[in-house]
């Protein structure tokens, strides 16, 4: 993937192929190549590249995909730390934090 | 907000539909620019609804965006020569992927505008196509269970709109991949050189006015000459993380953002060194050095934000050793530093 790939195996990404209906939608909304279909099934073919971003399990029909989706962003979780909340870059409480 | 974007008003099904220009006039470019620097960054919107590019009719492609000014702005360009619908949700000002991940851009918010906007309609056929890091937020089967519609991913990236409606909405593996390359993360320097906000008067101030201490008290001379070095120090190390990383990124050996950073950090100590800014006691060195690391390899961790593609539980393994790490060597530069100042 164009020479970046971040830490390997913390993917928290899995795939149960007995739900798989071999439908595509996960090879279509993955952003980084992580899914391929074999013998009419998805299997995971690239973990690393995985940034858990959950396009994949919200939009798999069968459910047969689950992640622990959220924000790859040290601001998000030191924010989530000081509030003592999940990891999260959501800023819309307060105006004048600035985030993506 | 200038709207000159707005030319025209259509008279559709539906009621009146807004008539977008598919230019950047040059006030449209002027905004992207500041808002490229986090100027009204926060609060750069367009109203959400529906619009038309072109003379659309029933027949037409229907585009679904955010409303941050900048995502609306990038689909009506790339929209151009085309008559198309373009459906903006209420994403609070925020762009398509980053809306998706916090579910601003998301299942509920589409089924509720393709109701409100009665798009069933509209247009004749049941096809919407929402841009593919749309999906992180959008559930396809959900959205055609609740309104009839189906969710047809589109390209990554604008641009790449017309080759995947040419083809009759097939995207090549190209236009399903989310890239890194180094113009994208030029784009998004000036945002993190503005991440220190006020502390970037504040810290160098603070530096300035304790470079004046010493064993006999306070010297307002001695302020001035070792001052104005700690000054040129902290910016260095601010600029070694926030924009010398960014750029080399794929460059720079490690995995670890906060490695990369330490890296470029120390590289610049070391030229600082070489020219004296780091003063000429090895202890005060050795602060220095504490502090430029710390301070260049958390602002190159906070980059795992703007890049596409770290993951949660890949950044927690980071932070979990690496932000401690900052902060007593921060710490103990800084102690370091002060007593240096005695000695």
């Amino acid at each position: 993937m164009n020479g970046f790939t971040y830490l390997k195996n913390v993917a928290t990404l899995e795939l149960d192929q007995q739900k798989c209906s071999g439908c595509k939608m996960c090879t279509v909304v993955c952003p980084h190549e992580v899914f391929v279909i074999k013998d009419k099934k998805a299997i995971i073919q690239n973990k690393d590249f995985c940034m858990e971003c959950g396009a994949c399990e919200k939009n798999c029909p069968e459910g047969a995909i689950s992640v622990r989706s959220g924000v790859g962003c040290a601001a998000g979780i030191i924010n989530g730390l000081l509030r003592g909340t999940e990891p999260s870059c959501d800023c819309s409480s307060s105006k004048k934090s600035n985030c993506c | 907000m200038g709207k000159d974007f707005i030319i025209g008003k259509l008279n559709t099904a539906v009621g009146t539909v807004l008539q977008v220009s598919t230019l950047w006039s040059s006030n449209d470019l002027w905004s992207t620019i500041k808002v490229r620097w986090s100027i009204g960054r926060m609060d750069y919107k367009v109203k959400q609804g529906l619009y038309a590019v072109g003379n659309p009719d029933e027949n037409s492609n229907i585009f679904v965006s955010a409303n941050f000014k900048l995502s609306f702005d990038h689909l009506r360009r790339a929209l151009s020569g085309m008559n198309a619908w373009v459906l903006v949700l209420d994403t609070k000002g925020v762009n398509v992927w980053c809306a998706a991940g916090k579910g601003t851009f998301g299942t509920k918010e589409l089924v509720y505008r393709i109701k409100a906007h009665e798009l069933e309609k509209l247009v004749s056929h049941r096809k919407i196509i929402v841009p593919q890091l749309g999906a992180t937020g959008v559930s396809a089967h959900e959205v055609k269970n609740k309104t009839g519609f189906n969710v047809i991913y589109g390209p990554v990236r604008a641009n790449d709109i017309q080759a995947f409606v040419d083809s009759g909405f097939k995207a090549t593996p190209e236009m399903r991949k989310v890239t890194f390359p180094l113009v994208e993360r030029l784009k998004l320097i000036p945002v993190e050189i503005t991440y220190g906000k006020y502390y970037l008067l504040f810290v160098p101030a603070l530096f300035f006015i304790l470079s004046g201490l010493n064993i006999h008290g306070y010297s307002v001379d001695l302020a001035w000459i070792n001052g104005g070095r700690s000054i040129i120090n902290l910016f260095s190390a601010y600029f070694a993380g926030c924009a010398l990383t960014p750029i080399l990124l794929s460059w720079i050996p490690f995995k670890r953002f906060s490695l990369k950073g330490l890296f470029i950090g120390w590289i610049i100590g070391f030229i600082l060194m070489y020219f004296h800014y780091l003063g000429n006691n090895i202890f005060e060195i050795i602060s220095w050095f504490l502090m430029i690391g710390s301070i260049s390899s958390f602002l190159a961790m906070n980059f795992t934000g703007s890049s596409t593609f770290t993951s949660l539980s890949g950044v927690q393994k980071e932070m979990k050793l690496s932000l401690p790490v900052q902060i007593i060597s921060a710490s103990v530069g800084l102690i370091g530093w002060i007593i240096t100042r005695f000695l």
